[in-house]
């Protein structure tokens, strides 16, 4: 109870920093919030790295060898695709207040749509667009019966869609078709992508300071190159977006559905329109993946929704860099937790896969913590998620 | 300026042309309008078996403002949500008509309606609580070319018309006195203040009419009249104001015509000084009491409430003991 009234700002602290209280000055300049929230997020990232660098590079011991597997982990390509996905969950949920429970659907459709394609021989262009043809409209069948319902149903149709896609897709008769349980093997589709690469051939470890990869390679630089540049565009559309009077509309649909029709606005097709551009990014980040990998329908289930939740909640939702910093932290903690309790907990009482599972755990904890804590994350405003009436 | 916020006075803006232009119309519901903007017909609202609005025919004339009164519960907001789209009639198959300037509006969702200059409040504030007050406001503005996905990511295309937007906003904010809070979370507000700036947003998209849904409920006495002058102000810039209130007082001073509903029924149009000693609108509010003047402003006083209540308790206990003698 006290924490709610501590947290709302008296009048003193709401007006501080307004100088022009009271009297009209129409050149009167307004202060950017929006800039100090992508410094502190500039501040994290650098802290972040600058230390888990430094640790990884001189620590000796368990600790550097902790501290470079979270380092690997937050430069993995299927870390920055997972940042991918949640960024779209983030228009979703985050701007408009959708509840999308089967953000792994609209990823499975993507790898489905991009894998299928070039196993059968088509360009990466086509399987590209493919990918995100088929995320579109399952958007849209997803939309328009439940877009005008409460936000409820759209939870309920989302996450059993979801599943139900996935099974679709592990059919034993479409084995020709998805490679059914199995999926289809990286190697089926993977090299169109490979081929593009510019990085030549050899191994890069930046003087000892990174992960000694082959520079492009399967799983090497070339697709983490890639697929961090595609989370930098993404969020740069994103906060594009968001910034815009469409943002803005998105935000006032997230608040009160009826307000907004009030004034004019078609509710519907702006929720759908935000509909598809974050079920779009979910399918980005499901082709890059799959890029490093193989093409599995039970890596995108419903466990990979709720890590996106989590990640999502944990860097902060209604925030560009929210959904970075989330996913990388959250892969980073568990390898953290998993990689401390290894160490510490001799063999006898916890194994190394019960580390694994006690790591999950630890997550679903910090998520519950979160929430109850501090439920605009690590980025997001406290007031925007505070007053609720 | 923008003309349409803060325009030339209308002619309206006389409160002699608008008693001369009211006098002609027959103080009896349903009747006509020598302009009417809005024409309802037949609309039927029930739920489960309770009528919650029964109005065969309303006019509501242009450039004035009308009041919608009646007791708790008479079906003023119903009502309004019907015709604003936000409700659908019962009678929708059944003949149920309405239109606004001359537009049919049957089928027409809220936004459309809002669209055709007819924009409304709700009783139950609708303040976007986890946003700036400033980004209340211009999400009231209309055709914005920055809300379309295709163009929303080049600012080129939305920045020039953000400002105009911005600056109309900043004029409406002045005036209802919340610019030093432009950048306050509207949720950091007072009740008062948030009717105020639903008020504002709602203004933002310059309707031809706006329904105001109890605008005073909530509001304290110093905000109620500046409040009420606002509402004056925009009927003599031209604007037909709708406003709902269930107390009669706070009607009299600024309505021009007063419209009367009763357990889903107009029982009674006229205007405000005459339609409060009609018989109809006394049975409305008071039941038996005929010989209270509703007019007087002592009637809506905590003792006189009471007293009244404890007079219709002793009447009906009379009452049981007569029917069990
Ligand atoms: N959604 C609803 N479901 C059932 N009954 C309702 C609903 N909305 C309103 N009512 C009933 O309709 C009647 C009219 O309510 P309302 O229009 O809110 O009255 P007013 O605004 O005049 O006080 C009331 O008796 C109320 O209980
Ligand atoms: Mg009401």
């Amino acid at each position: 109870m006290s924490t709610v009234s501590e947290s709302i700002p008296t009048p003193d602290q709401a007006q501080a920093g307004d100088t022009a209280a009271g009297v009209y000055d129409p050149n009167d300049p307004q202060g950017p919030p929006p800039q100090r929230r992508a410094m502190i997020a500039a501040a994290i990232f650098i802290g972040y790295f600058v230390v888990i660098l430094l640790v990884a590079k001189f620590a000796p011991g368990t600790v550097g060898v902790i501290a470079r597997g979270m380092l690997r982990e937050s430069l993995s390509a299927q870390t920055a695709a997972v940042a991918i996905a949640i960024i779209g969950l983030n228009v979703h949920f985050g701007y408009t207040g959708l509840l999308n429970m089967g953000q792994s659907g609209f990823m499975l459709l993507g790898a489905y749509g991009f894998s299928i394609s070039i196993w059968k021989g088509l360009p990466m262009p086509v399987g590209i667009l493919v990918g995100f043809l088929a995320a579109f409209v399952f958007a849209l069948i997803l939309g328009v019966p439940t877009l005008k319902l409460r936000g409820d149903y759209l939870a309920i149709v989302t996450i059993s869609a979801a599943e139900i896609l996935r099974y679709v897709g592990r059919l034993a008769k479409l084995e020709n078709f998805t490679g059914a349980a199995q999926g289809i093997p990286g190697s089926q589709y993977r090299d169109p992508f490979v081929n593009l690469s510019f990085f030549g051939d050899g191994t890069f470890d930046a003087g000892g300071w990174l992960p000694n990869l082959q520079s492009t390679g399967v799983n090497g630089w070339w697709v983490r190159f890639v697929a961090w540049l595609l989370v930098a565009l993404c969020c740069v559309i994103v906060f594009l977006l968001a910034r815009s009077p469409w943002g803005r509309l998105l935000r006032g649909i997230r608040e009160d559905e009826d307000a907004i029709r009030s004034l004019g606005k078609n509710v519907f097709a702006i929720k759908m329109q935000a509909l598809v551009i974050g079920g779009l990014f979910g399918a980005l980040g499901g082709m890059v993946y799959i890029l490093p990998s193989s093409m599995q329908p039970d890596a995108m289930g419903r466990n990979l929704t709720f890590f996106c939740w989590t990640a999502l909640l944990l860097g902060g939702a209604a925030t560009v860099f929210g959904p970075v910093i989330g996913a990388i932290l959250f892969f980073a903690l568990r390898v953290f937790i998993q990689g401390t309790a290894g160490a510490i907990v001799p063999d006898s009482i916890m194994n190394l896969s019960q580390t694994a599972q006690f790591a999950w755990i630890c997550v679903g904890i910090t998520l519950m913590l979160l929430v109850i804590f501090r439920p605009q994350g690590i980025l997001g405003d406290k007031r925007e998620l505070r007053f609720n009436v | 300026m923008s003309e349409a916020t803060i325009g030339t006075p209308s002619k309206l803006a006389d409160p002699e042309a608008r008693r001369a232009l009211m006098s002609g119309v027959s103080p009896e519901a349903g009747s006509s309008k020598p302009d009417p903007i809005l024409e309802v017909d037949h609309i039927i609202r029930n739920f489960g078996g309770m009528t919650a609005v029964h109005v065969d025919h309303l006019e509501v004339q242009r450039g004035i403002i009308t009041a919608l009164i009646g007791p708790n519960g008479a079906g003023k907001t119903t009502f309004f949500n019907l015709i604003t789209g936000f409700d659908r009639p019962s009678s929708a198959k059944t003949g149920a008509h309405w239109s606004f300037e001359g537009k049919k509006l049957d089928k027409t969702s809220a936004s459309s309606v809002a669209l055709a200059g007819m924009v409304r409040t709700f009783q139950l504030t609708k303040s976007l609580n986890r946003m700036t007050v400033m980004d209340n406001m211009m999400l009231g503005a209309r055709g914005q070319r920055g809300e379309n996905l295709l163009t929303a990511m080049f600012k080129g295309t939305w920045g020039a018309q953000e400002k105009e937007v911005e600056k109309k906003a900043y004029e409406l904010l002045d005036r209802f006195k919340l610019y030093a809070k432009k950048d306050d979370y509207a949720g950091s507000l007072s009740g008062g203040q948030r009717k105020l700036l639903e008020m504002a947003r709602a203004l933002m998209s310059d309707p031809t009419m706006i329904m105001l849904d109890e605008p005073m409920a909530g509001v304290n006495p110093a905000l109620t009249q500046s409040l009420l002058s606002h509402i004056q102000t925009l009927r003599d810039e031209g604007m037909t104001v709708l406003f709902v209130e269930h107390d009669m007082h706070v009607v009299r001073h600024i309505s021009d015509w007063v419209v009367v509903m009763a357990e889903g029924r107009i029982v009674a149009e006229g205007p405000a000084d005459t339609v409060m000693s009609n018989p109809a609108v006394i049975d409305a509010y008071l039941g038996a009491h005929h010989d209270t003047d509703l007019g007087d402003d002592s009637l809506l006083s905590d003792e006189a409430l009471e007293e009244m209540a404890q007079e219709v308790a002793a009447e009906e206990a009379e009452r049981e003991a007569e029917e069990k003698s």
